[in-house]
């Protein structure tokens, strides 16, 4: 672990740095490679009758966007999730979103004339909302608290059942399936920024609340009664983080599917490199986790080209020795 | 039923009373159990009259009907219960070794491990090698995950949260893995390998009954003689080794045994998923978390799930077989739900 003011800040500054070079590494590789000069002409005097330019303005700049988004977004959920419940298994996915979504985009897809995640973006939006909701109901207790079992409980009970269902419609209907198969990997190719910039307000917004919420993060880690003693309901406070919640990993599951691994164990990368000190954890979170997937997705052209791995598959596959290596080698409190 | 000295309940009445709930749970669930079995019995794409599935059962190998109870039927049916039994089983123990309620076969790498095996071999092998040897792949897969998740959280013992992180970061692995092998595979094995890792019975014969009963037959005594430790070891580390309790070798028997239960109901089932996770905890709603009464009514509830949402997948949706996967989170997850909603009063 990183100790001392002053370290955690340069770890803080090198992540970034890495961040940086990953987006561009992003931005500038893959089976056609674009020099550093046409990215900036690209930038400065677009140019609709280069090819360079049009691949860059259409595909890998959104795409980079996209990934530092979701990486960041997701890892920040799983943080506070993990905070809420005071439980190292929680991931965003507990609040029912991953499973919501996916039931919506499968009715839609079933349903409806959709052709590319693109249009998934709504559905899986509102499936989120709705299964969120759902496991808030469930999980408040009739004071308005909410104790970690019961939120465990509740999610676990909401994400069983709006999975067992889309899974049955997917059997059922196996062309669906086809489609579906690749959101469920999770991606984020082929999302344009006019699909994105929309999305945008709702990053803001989290994000905002989350930096008026840091202490009340710190606060919460050591129980119910720390809240009460800033003068705050615990209950109040859940709920508003869990709303931060609800906005980042949804948003992200709306534009990039189903990426599980960001959520669950970026923050406890962070953690065991930053601490448990919110003001510095939720900061790392958001760097690693956007590192890990800019990282992820640039790979994921190489692997087996010309078909892209799914962005899910990538993750996990480069994430995990990191994380083992961590879980490993620090102190588990 | 003795429990530790420390957790004997000052008034001897409430114990006296808990202890007579629990039979009560018992007794009502076996019997539920039973009549569930003779249901799913005469029901079927031929429904039969009670009084003929009898016939039948008496006369085996005389008429069609007799075939289809005796060698359709019954093992389906018997592999249910017993899959369900283990699975469930299988996550109390683990959500009693970790002190966690999100612990479960599948969160913890051993549903993963077995997927991985299982997928890869419908992958990569399965033309050339005949299909009866997947619950073997998916078996090795299991044991495999699980001795991987235990030497990489081996560091002078194995603390529990370790095991846990170290669990849940090689499940999103070999998950990865999986995935990756069913996007590149073409479009009928994928469906075949998404039909296995949702959890079906589908063509379940008299050999998997045989080849699932003696892990349970085995496990279950075992983690039962272990369930003092448990209780135990639920008040923490520190108090379990001052009260004596080697706390090493009882995580080792207690995790054998809950991958052995998950790794064998994987191996004939496939991936049903949820069971696990929920029937311990509606257990516990039922009769508490002491170990030894939480076993067999886990064991119980988790039995039922998997025969009825068989029994759904069998009959609901004739002439088509669904996947009773598709169904154990419907059938569980409301009873889930209700439990949920009247103990909200209490607190937990």
């Amino acid at each position: 672990m990183l100790r001392g003011q002053v370290t955690k800040s340069a770890g803080l500054f090198m992540a970034v740095l890495i961040m940086l070079v990953s987006f561009l590494a992003s931005v500038m590789l893959g089976t056609t490679d674009i020099g550093f000069s046409s990215l900036w002409a690209s930038l400065t005097s677009y140019d609709p009758t280069q090819v360079a330019h049009i691949i860059l303005r259409t595909e890998r700049l959104p795409r980079a966007v996209v990934a530092t988004l979701v990486g960041s977004s997701l890892a920040i959920a799983g943080a506070l999730m993990q905070t809420m419940t005071r439980n190292p298994l929680a991931s965003p996915g507990l609040l029912g979103i991953n499973a919501g979504a996916m039931f919506f985009v499968v009715i839609a897809v079933s349903l409806l004339p959709l052709h590319s995640p693109a249009d998934y973006v709504g559905a899986a939006l509102l499936g989120a909302l709705v299964a969120a909701l759902l496991v808030v109901v469930l999980s408040r207790g009739h004071q308005g608290e909410f104790s970690p079992l019961r939120v465990v409980l509740a999610g676990v009970a909401v994400t069983a059942m709006f999975v067992s269902l889309s899974q049955g419609l997917l059997i059922i209907d196996q062309q669906s399936f086809e489609s579906v198969l690749y959101w469920l990997a999770g991606s984020v190719s082929g999302r344009e920024l006019p699909l994105v910039i929309p999305l945008l307000p709702l990053f803001g917004i989290a994000l905002l609340l989350c930096a008026l919420l840091v202490k009340h993060a710190n606060a919460l880690m050591l129980g119910d009664d720390m809240v009460a003693g800033l003068g705050l309901r615990a209950g109040t406070i859940k709920l508003l983080l869990g709303l931060v919640v609800i906005l980042l990993a949804g948003t992200s599951v709306a534009l990039a599917g189903m990426i599980g691994f960001v959520g669950l164990i970026v923050p406890h990368m962070a953690r065991g490199l930053f601490g448990v000190d919110h003001r510095w954890l939720l900061p790392a979170c958001a760097l690693l986790g956007a590192c890990l997937l800019l990282l992820a997705d640039v790979a994921s052209r190489f692997l087996m080209p010309p078909q892209d791995v799914p962005l899910g598959v990538m993750t996990a596959l480069i994430g995990t020795p990191w994380f083992i290596y961590l879980a490993r080698r620090k102190q588990v409190s | 039923m003795t429990t530790s000295p420390l957790l004997k309940h000052p008034t001897n009445l409430m114990g006296i009373l808990q202890l007579r709930r629990s039979w009560a749970v018992n007794g009502l669930l076996s019997l539920s159990l039973l009549a569930s079995i003779g249901l799913s019995l005469c029901l079927g794409s031929f429904p039969t009259p009670l009084g003929e599935v009898l016939h039948a059962l008496a006369a085996p190998r005389q008429s069609d009907i007799a075939f289809i109870i005796w060698e359709l039927r019954l093992p389906r049916i018997l592999l249910a219960v017993l899959v369900g039994a283990a699975l469930a089983i299988a996550g109390a123990i683990l959500q009693g070794i970790v002190r966690n309620p999100l612990a479960s076969p599948d969160v913890i790498g051993i549903t993963s491990g077995a997927a991985m095996a299982a997928v890869m071999f419908l992958a990569l092998l399965s033309p050339q090698l005949s299909i009866s040897w997947l619950p073997l792949a998916a078996l090795c897969g299991a044991l495999f995950a699980a001795l991987l998740v235990f030497l990489l959280a081996w560091k002078d013992g194995v603390s529990p949260t370790r095991m846990v992180l170290v669990g849940i970061g090689l499940a999103a692995a070999m998950g990865a893995v999986t995935t990756l092998l069913i996007v590149i595979s073409d479009d009928t094995a994928a469906m075949v390998a998404y039909v296995w890792l949702t959890g079906s019975l589908y063509a379940a014969q008299w050999q998997d009954v045989m080849g699932m009963l003696p892990w349970l037959l085995v496990a279950v005594p075992l983690c039962l003689s272990y369930a003092r430790h448990m209780d135990t070891m639920a008040l923490g580390d520190s108090v379990a080794q001052g009260l004596g309790v080697s706390l090493l070798r009882s995580r080792l028997v207690l995790m054998a045994c809950s991958v052995a239960l998950a790794g064998a109901a994987v191996a004939f089932a496939g991936g049903l998923s949820f069971v696990g996770l929920m029937a311990p905890h509606m257990a516990a709603k039922l009769v508490g978390r002491q170990f030894a009464r939480l076993v067999p009514v886990s064991g119980l509830i988790g039995a039922l799930i998997v025969l009825y949402a068989d029994l759904l997948g069998r009959v609901a949706f004739l002439p088509k077989d669904l996947p009773a996967g598709v169904f154990v989170s419907g059938i569980g997850a409301p009873f889930f739900v209700y439990l949920l909603h009247r103990t909200r009063h209490r607190r937990d």
